[in-house]
């Protein structure tokens, strides 16, 4: 199935970019080149064969990977805030959440 | 005649002679870091005070450190090292300082090396030329018209620039073996969950393992060795012992198994490539070792598998980009939801873009099934030939990469040709299993060939053993046009 413009348009919404028009007119043939190529795959019938789950090895999955419960330090507040953008009495601060009304039902 | 090069094993005995020091091997890489980094644009970060403050520590502490005691080392700025910037080569995260260090970055410094600073990279590793970074391409040190290699293309370029003798790299889909190859030097990829990935930037989860650059096998096995191993931060290290890589060196080859498939030896590789890779092929025969066929009939699927898996986890692992708590943040947004997507917007550079796009499509509903799903049963089936051509060789040897170094730009316009670069590295990550890229000569034109051996799970020991020999009988003469004097 071809993908279109539009295609490109709600995936990007999905992923939480925005995307000017002159990237929607490179990425859409791009995605769609792409797209083909991995088509291939269909030549390929896997209907009796296991999907591979991750990169583990069979020594991997067998090592417990659950470590001691147990409290220990942690990066506390000054340090964990030290990155933030704009960081305000001890929180993470951001733009207003609630959107206009126009804009709810996008939500 | 040409200088002996600075390797490990030089640094130590010159040490162990009281002919060198800590500090007097790190001023001599932070000098040659800041007189090429404009002609190479390898580094993104260089600790001169941070890196000259550690060495002096070293030399005051008697018997301080371990094997890589007063050894300086570069480290791509995708792996977290404390006081040090950590960008991935993103805009999205310029002036990022992480708070802690990797587990790698940990063990580095247990034994004694000295960072001397961050290498430059495609961004989030998502490349093949190093062209994506938002700080500009690097060079590649042998003609600086062409690319090192990505994404690791900093830490390569150092390496053979000859400003370090060791770096870390990571690979998802052959970002150092490719590198290592276009640049004349050792790459080692280990076993997936032989490394920590804690505090390594994610990218592709099931894929991702820090990986090592080296001017010799021999140094490059030293630093693995002191970086692999078990760690409770990261649930898919495994609890397998890590073998002595150097005691294993030596020996002659009668025995060994060399498995070659031909049917990607053919269409698409370099003519140049081809003639060097088969000249490696004869020479493990004169080394004692047995040629045999083997056969990766799935080894052809190996870059669509990977370009959905791939793009998969990414879409997911980049999601945390989102201007919040750390990192870039775009100005005066309306409300949070702009400022996530003006945020990711802005910050992004067009390739990672691309990924997200084409991993959120491969999971969206509806697809999963037909992209996903298929990805990872064919991916099974990669598996599977590798662990058939393991029950007739020791080691799979192909080319590393399909071509030499190519210009810069050549291949930016196309996607999916850059892509292909990856094409005989990208299935050891699919398949877990661990892969080291040799040099082999250089091309008429003058530029390095490298081949690589694949090895089964955990099997680093013998892949490097052959390496080494190899390397013993055919060291790459040649050296770059720019290297630190």
């Amino acid at each position: 199935m071809p993908i279109t413009e539009s295609d490109i348009q709600k995936i990007a919404a999905l992923a939480h970019l925005e995307i000017t028009d002159e990237e929607l007119r490179t990425l859409a043939p791009q995605v769609a080149s792409i797209v083909a190529y991995v088509e291939q795959l269909n030549e390929l019938d896997t209907s009796s064969v296991e999907p591979a789950t991750g990169g583990l090895t069979p020594e991997g999955e067998r090592t417990e990977a659950v470590r001691e419960d147990r409290t220990r330090p942690s990066l506390g507040q000054a340090l964990a805030l030290e990155q933030a953008p704009e960081p305000s009495h001890g929180h993470f601060r951001v733009p207003k959440v609630i959107a206009g009304s126009e804009e709810k039902e996008n939500f | 005649m040409t200088v002996p090069d600075r390797t490990i094993e030089l640094i130590t005995s010159e040490r162990n002679a009281g002919r060198t020091n800590a500090s007097a091997e790190a001023g001599r890489s932070l000098d040659a870091a800041r007189q090429l980094n404009d002609t190479l644009n390898a580094f993104l970060q260089i600790d001169r005070a941070g890196a000259l403050q550690r060495a002096g520590e070293l030399d005051r502490q008697e018997g301080a450190g371990g094997a890589l005691r007063g050894v300086p080392i570069a480290v791509k700025d995708n792996i977290c090292v404390r006081g040090m910037q950590a960008t991935c080569g993103s805009r999205i995260l310029a002036g990022y300082h992480p708070q802690y260090d990797a587990t790698v970055t940990e063990r580095l410094n247990a034994a004694g090396a000295v960072i001397v600073g961050k290498t430059n990279c495609d961004e989030f590793a998502m490349g093949s030329s190093n062209e994506n970074s938002a700080y500009g391409a690097v060079r590649n040190p042998w003609d600086t018209e062409r690319v090192p290699g990505g994404s690791s293309g900093g830490s390569a370029a150092a390496v053979a620039a000859r400003i370090v003798p060791v770096a870390l790299g990571s690979e998802t889909g052959g970002s150092v073996r490719q590198p290592a190859a276009l640049c004349g030097i050792v790459g080692v990829k280990p076993t997936y969950g032989r490394v920590s990935r804690y505090g390594l930037v994610a990218f592709g989860s099931s894929l991702d393992q820090v990986s090592v650059f080296g001017l010799t096998v021999r140094d490059a096995a030293l630093v693995l060795q002191a970086i692999a191993g078990r760690d409770e931060r990261d649930a898919t290290t495994a609890d397998v012992e890590v073998p002595d890589y150097v005691s294993g060196f030596g020996g002659d080859l009668k025995g060994a198994r060399i498995g070659v498939p031909r049917a990607l030896l053919g269409e698409g590789v370099d003519a140049d490539v081809r003639a060097r890779v088969e000249e490696a092929i004869n020479a493990y025969r004169e080394l004692g070792a047995e040629v045999v066929d083997v056969e990766l009939p799935h080894a052809k699927y190996s870059i669509a598998v990977y370009y959905i898996i791939a793009t998969a986890e990414a879409s997911s692992n980049l999601a945390r980009y989102d201007g919040v708590r750390y990192g870039f943040r775009a100005e005066d947004p309306k409300d949070l939801r702009e400022m996530y997507k003006r945020t990711r917007e802005e910050g992004f550079g067009a390739e990672v873009k691309r990924r997200i796009m084409l991993g959120t499509y491969v999971l969206s509903s509806g697809y999963y099934d037909a992209y996903y799903l298929k990805a990872q049963q064919v991916r099974t089936l990669i598996q599977r030939d590798f662990l058939n051509a393991f029950g007739k060789c020791d080691a799979v040897l192909t080319p590393t990469s399909p071509t030499p170094a190519f210009r810069l730009g050549e291949k930016t316009d196309d996607p999916l040709s850059m892509y292909l670069s990856d094409i005989y590295t990208c299935m050891a990550n699919l398949a877990g299993i661990p892969g080291v890229s040799v040099p082999c000569g250089l091309t008429p034109a003058g530029l390095p060939v490298g081949f690589q051996l694949m090895g089964p799970h955990w099997g680093e020991s013998d892949i490097l053993r052959l390496a080494h020999a190899y390397e013993q009988e055919h060291p790459l003469a040649e050296r770059p046009r720019v290297m630190a004097e």
